[in-house]
């Protein structure tokens, strides 16, 4: 084994912060001696996530089974989020919640958006042109842009229009023929049991899109059988080749690569970030559109490892949250009022499974305004401060063994921010933390109101700047 | 006639969950009422009299006041075509002013950017609650979001106010000094700083605040308070935007309507009291709207989500008396087991953005449509109201 350096440490940390929702210096120190392409290989392969399982949820967690309502939907998946063993693919599913932006507004219905996480849980990681074709036919997906309503012969556009704008190629590579094309041959792919569902809302008007999921189905008397010809190329096509055709298209690539380098790389893309991208599309290609092959690229890149990449993301609200709760350690168990956390990332300008438009979030620069950051530090404060919760003892824990426990201002703000997860702040950011600790004196972990004194700087560290980029 | 000028204020007040209409403005003369409201109904004398044929319900004896001198009106019938009767999707439609897509933006967030294109004044609409309603959302056009007046602000759970005042001494260096250059770090620490000034301003309208109106301590009492704090201490305010509910009344209406629109009504008169007392109640207008009215038919103990609503607008300059007409009840005119809307929401919108506002009201509803003549010409002319 090598001796882990710090920078292997702090490499580690920009990982995690990534491809995980963060993680302490004990768990990056062990990640760090593994190795890093190890640690990226584990990320990529997932094993059993470790959380609850969901028959236990349902069992015995109220607050968690209305699986209808969407916030305790959103506190469903925030558990999950907060207590996997599989961070990588709760992140992708985050990604391609953010992507294939599906909201609860017009649904009315959590549960099949739930159904649609789970589905980006399992083939996030895999191919995209299967993802695609599950995506078609997801009955959230369906419902939400209206594929239930193209007929034979009388086609709705709207999914086949976002499926190339939003979903796959971007605008610009293809015309409004190839959005009619597409559509034509997304006929028959609805929902089942439709009748019988319409009844029931009719008479239920609390719950007009029914009590229960939908299911797809696929209607061969409702599909246009005809010839069809879609960016060049004809045939009697259905949608699994429509699929097909856009997966071969250098603009899918360059499109999907880019979406997945802003979320897991940089906001922005300079020359040395298309650099990567062009790596990643080239893995995309010999992978056979595989979405873990493009990312095993990407994190391996010398981009993604460089100074560059590193806070060159601003964190998105439920990351921000779900990175808070983990270095408190509260929410381990699936507690009530993890739907209220739900409605603090809404706050923040993040409702999971809500999002704004088809079109998702827009993120980057835009998840901060003035009153989502005061939202920010408001939670995050409240978190940390909170001397009870596991993780904010564990830390007061390191505290109190480094030096026999009394440290000076710069011990504390060094320790916690290592102990946080390796987080890197400016010279100014550390020196207002380090007089503001400085105002009482060296610390002394035998005092009684150093715990207090602690969990305040957990809180500051976690308001910084830097905190809010990953 | 408009009366629009550069100092006139909306304050919009979303009732959340879905409103009874049939349980807000009675139609107590009409027998198809008392039959259909065989359980959850408003009992002839108990009815605050508009004309011998409707009235308003209990609770609302302040709107009442309000109506009797005049400044009330009432928007009979209002919705649009194909409603939806899920609470997200139809308040989506009303805060996005588009019934039939998916909307991007909030029309008074384009409200908003119309009244201050270059976003000079952070405070140009509030919203009193946390989390910003879709109404107000638009690329680019701040809003601020209070929660509460008077805690509003960073740090809050700090208890000690000593040990607040270094955290925030604390936020304020990490914010206030350069870091780098770097254009993100340089945005960031603006905004943080532009957050904590905010704060101080918006708190400057509490200390600032006299008044005689004591409004109740509950929510919607508490929110409209608010509202006239800032709108008092003169920060450039033109839209307001509050909520209050939830008006959800599967399951014992009877009592949870009338208590809901009995702190509404008294908020309002409270209000509007305040409003006088600073001068500002000729420069002042409220909206109040429901995403959808109710069942006509009621299940036993509530009623379930229906369509055709009822609006009102209220305010000095605002022509009292009745727009549109109230739905038939007959059951031929039902839509799906509801009231037939028989206006859409955008002619009031409309009306509002261009004779009230003073915009061009087109682009931020989506179309042209007719108005609703609601407000007094300059010259303080009575109108008639009717439509």
């Amino acid at each position: 084994m090598t001796t882990t350096t710090r920078q292997d440490i702090d490499l580690m940390a920009h990982l995690m912060r990534r491809a995980a929702f963060g993680a302490t210096l004990d768990e990056l120190e062990q990640k760090a001696a593994k190795g890093y392409e190890e640690t990226v290989e584990e990320l990529l392969n997932p094993g059993d996530p470790g959380d609850l399982s969901q028959d236990a949820i349902r069992r015995y967690h109220v607050d968690h089974s209305e699986l209808r309502q969407m916030n305790s939907a959103a506190g469903n998946w925030l558990y999950r989020m907060i207590t996997s063993k599989n961070p990588l693919e709760e992140r992708i599913a985050l990604f391609f919640h953010s992507l294939f932006a599906t909201g609860y507004t017009k649904l009315n219905q959590a549960r099949c958006l739930l159904n649609q996480i789970d589905m980006f849980r399992q083939r996030g990681l895999g191919r995209f042109d299967t993802l695609l074709v599950e995506l078609s036919r997801d009955p959230a997906m369906l419902l939400w842009l209206d594929n239930n309503e193209s007929h034979n012969g009388h086609i709705n556009e709207n999914y086949g229009r976002e499926l190339l704008e939003l979903f796959s190629m971007g605008i610009g590579n293809y015309t409004e023929d190839d959005i009619k094309e597409a559509s034509r041959a997304f006929t028959g792919w609805t929902l089942g049991n439709v009748e019988y569902m319409a009844m029931r809302a009719m008479k239920d008007s609390i719950w007009p899109y029914s009590r229960i999921a939908w299911h797809f189905q696929y209607r061969a008397d409702d599909h246009d059988e005809g010839e069809k010809t879609f960016l060049g190329e004809s045939g009697n096509f259905n949608g699994e080749d429509i699929v097909a055709i856009i997966c071969r298209q250098r603009a899918t690539a360059e499109f999907i690569c880019t979406r997945l380098f802003q979320f897991f790389a940089a906001d922005r893309v300079d020359d040395d970030g298309q650099a990567a991208i062009d790596e990643m599309i080239d893995s995309y290609f010999a992978s056979e559109y595989e979405i873990g092959a493009v990312l095993r690229t990407l994190f391996n890149s010398d981009y993604f490892k460089s100074d560059a990449a590193r806070y060159a993301r601003v964190k998105g609200p439920v990351e921000y949250v779900v990175g808070a709760i983990k270095t408190a350690g509260s929410y381990r168990q699936p507690t009530l009022g993890i739907d209220k956390v739900a409605e603090q990332a809404f706050f923040m300008g993040q409702g999971l499974l809500n999002p704004p438009t088809v079109e998702g979030w827009h993120e980057a620069e835009e998840w901060i305004d003035s009153g989502a950051l005061v939202e920010r530090v408001n939670f995050v404060a409240n978190e940390l401060a909170d001397t009870s919760q596991p993780g904010v003892k564990a830390i007061i824990g390191k505290l109190a063994d480094a030096n026999g426990g009394t440290l000076t201002p710069d011990e504390v703000v060094d320790n916690c921010l290592d102990q946080m997860g390796a987080i890197a702040v400016s010279d100014s950011t550390r020196g207002a933390l380090v007089d503001h600790v400085g105002e009482h004196g060296n610390l002394s972990l035998s005092d009684d109101s150093s715990e207090q004194r602690v969990g305040e700087l957990l809180g500051l560290i976690a308001a910084t700047r830097e905190y809010q980029m990953a | 006639m408009t009366t629009a000028t550069d100092n006139n204020k909306l304050v919009v007040v979303q009732l959340s969950g879905g409103n009874d209409y049939l349980n807000t403005i009675v139609p107590y003369g009409d027998g198809l009422y008392y039959d259909f409201r065989g359980a959850i109904h408003i009992k002839p004398e108990d009815v605050l009299h508009i004309d011998d044929r409707t009235g308003f319900r209990p609770g609302m004896e302040a709107i009442k006041r309000l109506w009797d001198e005049g400044k009330v009106a009432i928007i009979h019938g209002i919705g649009y075509p194909n409603p939806n009767r899920s609470h997200f999707r139809s308040m989506d439609i009303w805060h996005t002013a588009l019934p039939e897509d998916i909307g991007h933006e909030g029309w008074l967030g384009r409200t908003t950017e119309e009244l201050d294109p270059d976003g000079e004044n952070v405070l140009t609409a509030v919203n009193f609650g946390r989390g910003l309603p879709r109404a107000l959302g638009k690329r680019g056009v701040p809003v601020a979001s209070v929660g509460n007046l008077e805690t509003y602000g960073l740090f809050t759970d700090v208890g000690d106010e000593g040990r607040r005042k270094t955290v925030l001494d604390t936020f304020a260096k990490m914010y206030g000094t350069a870091n780098g250059g770097d254009a993100v770090m340089e945005f960031l620490g603006q905004t943080g700083t532009d957050a904590l000034k905010g704060a101080d301003i918006l708190r400057t309208a509490v200390d600032k605040y006299h008044s005689n109106v004591e409004y109740a301590s509950n929510a919607i009492g508490q929110s409209m308070r608010d509202a006239a704090q800032v709108m008092f201490a003169d920060l450039g305010t033109r839209i307001y935007y509050t909520q209050q509910g939830s008006y959800d009344t599967h399951a014992g209406e009877l009592a949870t309507h009338y208590q809901l629109w009995s702190e509404l009504s008294a908020a309002i008169g409270d209000f509007m009291d305040d409003m006088d007392e600073h001068n500002a109640g000729d420069d002042t207008t409220l909206l109040l709207f429901s995403e959808f009215g109710r069942r006509i038919k009621d299940n036993g103990s509530g009623t379930d989500h229906g369509s055709g609503g009822v609006a009102f607008l209220i305010g000095n300059n605002v022509k009292g008396g009745i727009y549109s007409s109230y739905p038939s009840l007959k059951e031929r005119d039902h839509l799906e087991g509801d009231l037939h809307f028989n206006n859409d929401f955008r002619i009031t919108y409309t009306s509002i953005l261009e004779d009230w506002l003073g915009l061009d009201a087109v682009p931020i509803v989506n179309g042209t449509f007719e108005k609703f003549d609601f407000f007094r010409n300059g010259n303080g002319t009575n109108g008639n109201g009717a439509h």
